[in-house]
């Protein structure tokens, strides 16, 4: 929310609503997104984050509603006459021109003419910035995938855009180098500090590189917050899943303790847990529990439920462990247990029974989808 | 099977051998090898009547390739553009449109510019004192007619392949649809263009059915060499043979290469 309430707004949807023909690409997206800020688009392929970013780069024009760039509506304005550039999914280089001259297209465009050496200086600057100061007259099928990314970068960020849009640019890496880009694209954009929006399905990628992120779900926007927002309280079952993982338990609120409430699970027993909404005695609710949220004990612990469940599964993690255990009330809860917790609970093995502590305050309301 | 296929390609090409070779003939005989010599090649490169029939078919030729190339493009990106049943319909048309055998094209372009000619001439001639006639024209008319297909499916095929993306991302770099076309569109289709210009050459330059039903008192090459056998089959028109066929078979090449380069790496 930084951005939106405090900073300077650099674009902005405003009930904005795409559809092709039957389908709802987009259904009335309100959004603002700041000046430098580092915006990520997450959700399942299908969800229409390609569709918010195309139409903020003027290849589709909303059905319904308005999107404005520096408080300017710019529904009219034809992609070539926007102040955004994009980096394509497929990063879409001109196979015909060089490296150099593929840098140096946007800046060929401008009226009054650029100076020759002028432009030769510029793209020379976004190849350095790239990392790729050798590579100008190379052909574009000379370059490998991680390369021709960078390129395309370049070619981008040398016409210094308002906002750089990027359409899942890293799905098309390998692993290692997707992380190795995701920290360069990160720290040129705290260096040129030019405002990115980021499509992306990978969660890991949105969660380490955005400012904020729009997690969106079925053309709709779900949830907008930063990273540890979204983590830490999702507004909805959707966002809850999305985000890492969670536990998601229904229950029926018996007392409301400020900020908190105490919650009776299916299985009797009452839980203090987060309130982020006001909810009332007698209220059915949803509860979303983290793995990491709950530990596990070889006995019950004073003041706290005592939940006795079943171990079905354990998956070794390396610093942690992944617990199933069985409730036949709760059905399957997910537990993570560090190694060094862990060693505090001797012979445990498929089968065992083991008490699931939940401590008071952990897990959150969740509110309607 | 292999005897077979051998005996197809001797079958095919050993006439066409054989007159490659009888061209370099010393004597008389067109059917007869008396000797090695190039004289009929200088013989015929210095008859007046040959030269202008090959003056005659290289205007034609050009200009029909140039006129087809250009036609064709522009269909090609128009249809490229349409959606649904009217492009299955021009699609279906142009396809029929190559497969129609020359001599109907040639006797349906007869028909039509005479009835043309017919109706427009007095008018004209009252107007102007000229009137229009078959000749360079006409030759060319019904020779775009046949190459722009050609043209339309090379570059349509080229254009099919194009990666969509391109355009956005020259628009998105700032450049206005005129400026896309010329510094993307049209270099990523140079190759295909080039393609069906040679091929329209090499159709217009060669052709003999329909250009025989079109050509009114003009000679072209293929022309000029069917009225000749009439007279008897010399080892000069064997030497005519060869080159005609020489250049149309390097102009071929030259486009298959280009279609080739065209497609290089990177796609
Ligand atoms: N040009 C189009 N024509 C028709 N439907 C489209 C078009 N572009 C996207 N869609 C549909 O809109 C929805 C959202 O697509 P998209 O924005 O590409 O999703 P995402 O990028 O999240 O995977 C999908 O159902 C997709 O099929
Ligand atoms: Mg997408």
């Amino acid at each position: 929310m930084a951005y939106a309430e405090q900073g300077e707004v650099i674009a902005e949807f405003v009930d904005t609503t795409k559809r092709f023909g039957k389908v709802l690409a987009a259904d009335r997206l309100n959004l603002r997104i700041g000046k430098g800020e580092f915006l990520s688009f997450l959700g399942p392929s299908g969800c229409g984050k390609t569709t918010a970013l195309r139409m903020l780069a003027g290849f589709e024009a909303p059905t319904e509603g308005r999107i404005l760039i520096d408080g300017q509506d710019i529904g009219a304005e034809p992609a070539h006459r926007r102040p955004v550039n994009m980096v394509f999914q497929h990063y879409a280089l001109f196979p015909h021109m060089t490296v150099a001259e593929n840098v140096g297209y946007g800046l060929r465009q401008r009226r009054p003419k650029l100076a020759k050496d002028d432009i030769a200086a510029r793209v020379a600057r976004a190849l350095d910035t790239v990392r790729l100061g050798d590579f100008g007259p190379r052909r574009i099928w000379e370059m490998s995938g991680g390369q021709q990314q960078r390129v395309a970068l370049a070619r981008a960020i040398v016409n210094e855009p308002k906002i750089l849009l990027l359409d899942e640019p890293m799905a098309a890496l390998d692993a290692k180098l997707r992380a190795e880009m995701q920290m360069e694209l990160l720290s040129l954009q705290r260096k040129l500090g030019i405002t990115f929006i980021l499509v992306t399905h990978d969660q890991q990628e949105a969660l380490s590189m955005s400012d904020r992120i729009c997690i969106m779900g079925k053309s709709r926007i779900a949830q907008i917050g930063t990273p540890r927002e979204l983590y830490d309280r999702p507004a909805n079952r959707y966002v809850a899943d999305f985000v890492g993982r969670a536990n998601i338990l229904p229950g029926t609120v018996t007392r409301n303790i400020g900020e908190h409430a105490l919650v009776r699970l299916a299985s009797n027993h009452d839980v203090v847990v987060e309130a982020p909404r006001p909810v009332n005695p007698g209220d059915k609710v949803d509860i979303a529990i983290r793995p990491e949220g709950l530990r596990l004990g070889a006995s019950a612990e004073p003041g706290l439920p005592d939940i006795t469940a079943t171990v079905a599964r354990m998956t070794f993690l390396g610093e942690h462990v992944e617990y199933l255990l069985r409730h036949p009330d709760l059905g399957e809860l997910q537990v993570m247990v560090p190694r060094q917790a862990e060693r505090a609970l001797p012979g445990v093995d498929v089968g065992t029974q083991l008490h699931i502590l939940w401590d008071q305050g952990n897990g959150l309301i969740l509110g309607q989808d | 099977m292999r005897i077979y296929a051998l005996s197809v390609y001797i079958f095919l090409y050993l006439p066409i051998g054989i007159i490659a070779l009888f061209s370099f003939s010393a004597g008389r005989s067109a059917s007869q090898m008396q000797g090695f010599s190039t004289q009929w090649y200088g013989k015929a490169l210095s008859n007046p009547f040959v030269i202008d029939a090959l003056k005659t078919s290289a205007t034609v030729a050009l200009v029909s390739a140039i006129l087809a190339s250009v036609f064709g493009t522009m269909a090609a990106l128009a249809l490229s553009g349409m959606k649904g049943r009217i492009r299955v319909l021009f699609d279906a048309l142009i396809y029929i449109a190559v497969m129609i055998p020359g001599i109907v094209i040639g006797i349906a372009t007869l028909i039509a510019l005479v009835t043309v000619f017919d109706a427009v001439n007095p008018w004209l001639e009252a107007a102007t004192g000229w009137r229009l006639s078959m000749g360079h024209g006409s030759l060319i008319a019904a020779h775009v007619l046949f190459t722009m297909s050609l043209v339309i499916i090379i570059v349509r095929a080229r254009i099919e392949g194009m990666d969509r993306a391109l355009i956005e991302a020259s628009s998105d770099l700032g450049a206005g649809p005129l400026a896309t076309f010329r510094q993307v569109t049209l270099p990523m289709l140079a190759p295909a263009i080039m393609a069906g210009f040679l091929l329209s050459f090499t159709f217009s330059f060669d052709d003999f059915i329909i250009a025989f039903f079109v050509a009114g008192s003009e000679t072209t090459l293929p022309i000029y060499i069917f009225s000749s056998i009439r007279r008897g089959v010399t080892p000069e028109i064997n030497a005519i043979g060869t080159m005609v066929m020489g250049a149309s078979l390097m102009l071929l090449v030259i486009a298959q290469l280009t279609l080739r380069r065209g497609k290089a790496p990177g796609h």
